[in-house]
């Protein structure tokens, strides 16, 4: 039985981790809304390219001088999985889904006797993934200086991929990050980058001219596709992250709340316990007079 | 036929500009064009350079950096990897700008390193277009 003192101070030490994990959600909050719109601005840019892209494709789709990144190398051997989590703990289950979802592929490919490398985007990832997949980590990118994700970073992202590429280090490329659908749901998805997927039921658009030609614009495009895409899954990530974030301290401090309550209770309970055995002391030393 | 078009400037993150315009005036990769309602549907990708928007309150004009330019007969959109005001385009960001492009210049060789040494000398006449100088080169 703790002591009235040792109740108090637990009581004290919850309440002021409810304070915390309360600044926390709000803050998460905050952020989730700007984060939010930086998802939507992108997506005109985003949604522009892909159609540009996909018509393109489809009607240079099949010919010999299709670019690398859309044809592939006629190989599948060697699989890069870029695994994008946060640079920061405390967001339920975030970074473990992506990660969680990331291993399963890669054991997949493992089994199929398949290479897998893995580049990570945020520390959290790195960390889980360091324990079992280590020998396959190529690449880090370390974000946590980064206060707001630019395009700039993606691009970075995209360069690093891009050279590997050109260096022959791999043939597919899969980017793993986890879709913001609301602030109770993110839904960790994998997206194959290059080669570029083409959709089947995308049609070559004869509608327009080219200058200069198809092939140059489908070269010159495809590296910003991919730049896009990253960029892109950075953002939802980001939105993803903070949502994340808000409701597990939102439950943590409803944890924290539930358990002040029963604490409490415990506290007054052993308090008139006290002073009922004071009482039952004096009255029967009273009448042992 | 219209006699005016919408444009969209847009930049991986945000829109810059959408408004209705009665000509643009694109650095297309094989060179200058300007667009008018009514023009064959084109898709060019661009160089470094100045677009030239004339709307009916004057003309806008915008710094452009890689990316593409769809056009139809009613609408025009820019997607351009970076994109700024001309009046935005000052001294201090034209000499940062030259500075990663000659960086990337000298660090290509063959026909990579041809390609950057257009794109530092598209930026480079950009600057020009509008009364910029390097102060090294």
């Amino acid at each position: 039985m703790p002591s009235l003192k040792d109740l108090k101070n637990r009581i004290n030490s919850v309440k002021s981790t409810r304070k915390i994990t309360k600044a926390m959600q709000m803050v998460a909050a905050a952020k989730l809304r700007r984060a939010q719109e930086a998802a939507e601005n992108a997506r005109p840019y985003a949604q522009r390219m892909e159609a540009v892209v996909n018509g393109l494709a489809a009607s240079v789709k099949g010919s010999d001088s299709a670019p690398l990144l859309l044809s592939g190398t006629g190989k599948d051997d060697v699989h890069l999985l870029v695994v994008m989590t946060a640079e920061r703990g405390l967001c339920g289950g975030f970074n473990s889904s992506i990660v969680k979802l990331a291993r399963q592929h890669a054991a997949t490919l493992a089994s199929k006797g398949k290479t897998v490398k893995i580049i990570t985007v945020g520390k959290k990832g790195r960390e889980q993934l360091k324990r079992d997949l280590g020998e396959h980590l190529v690449a880090h990118v370390d974000l946590s200086e980064v206060r707001r994700v630019g395009y700039q970073n993606a691009r970075e992202i995209t360069q690093d991929v891009l050279k590997r590429f050109d260096a022959g280090e791999f043939d597919v490329a899969t980017i793993f990050y986890a879709r913001f659908q609301s602030v109770i749901a993110q839904v960790p998805t994998a997206q194959q980058i290059i080669p570029a997927p083409v959709p089947e039921d995308a049609e070559a658009t004869m509608l327009y001219d080219y200058e200069p030609t198809e092939e140059a614009i489908l070269e010159d495009l495809l590296p910003r596709s991919v730049a896009t895409q990253i960029f892109a899954a950075l953002l939802e990530n980001a939105a993803s992250e903070q949502g994340a974030r808000m409701s597990a301290m939102d439950s943590a401090t409803r944890n924290a709340g539930d358990m002040i309550d029963r604490l409490t209770i415990e506290y007054n309970r052993s308090r008139q316990a006290a002073i009922t055995k004071e009482l039952i002391e004096i009255i029967s030393g009273a009448e042992a007079l | 036929m219209a006699d005016t078009m919408q444009f969209d400037l847009v930049s991986p993150e945000k829109m810059l500009a959408s408004v209705p315009v009665t000509a643009v005036q694109i650095p297309g990769t094989d060179g200058d064009l300007t667009a008018m309602p009514g023009h064959v549907p084109f898709i060019t990708t661009l160089r470094p350079g100045v677009v030239i928007a004339s709307t009916d309150k004057g003309e806008m004009r915008y710094v452009v950096t890689g990316g593409f330019a769809e056009v139809s007969a009613e609408r025009i959109s820019l997607l351009a990897e970076r994109s700024l005001l001309a009046e935005e385009f000052t001294q201090p960001r034209f000499d940062e700008m030259l500075e990663e492009a000659r960086v990337q210049r000298d660090s290509a060789k063959g026909p990579a390193h041809d390609a950057n040494a257009k794109h530092f000398a598209d930026i480079m006449e950009a600057g020009r277009q509008l009364g910029l100088q390097a102060s090294k080169v």
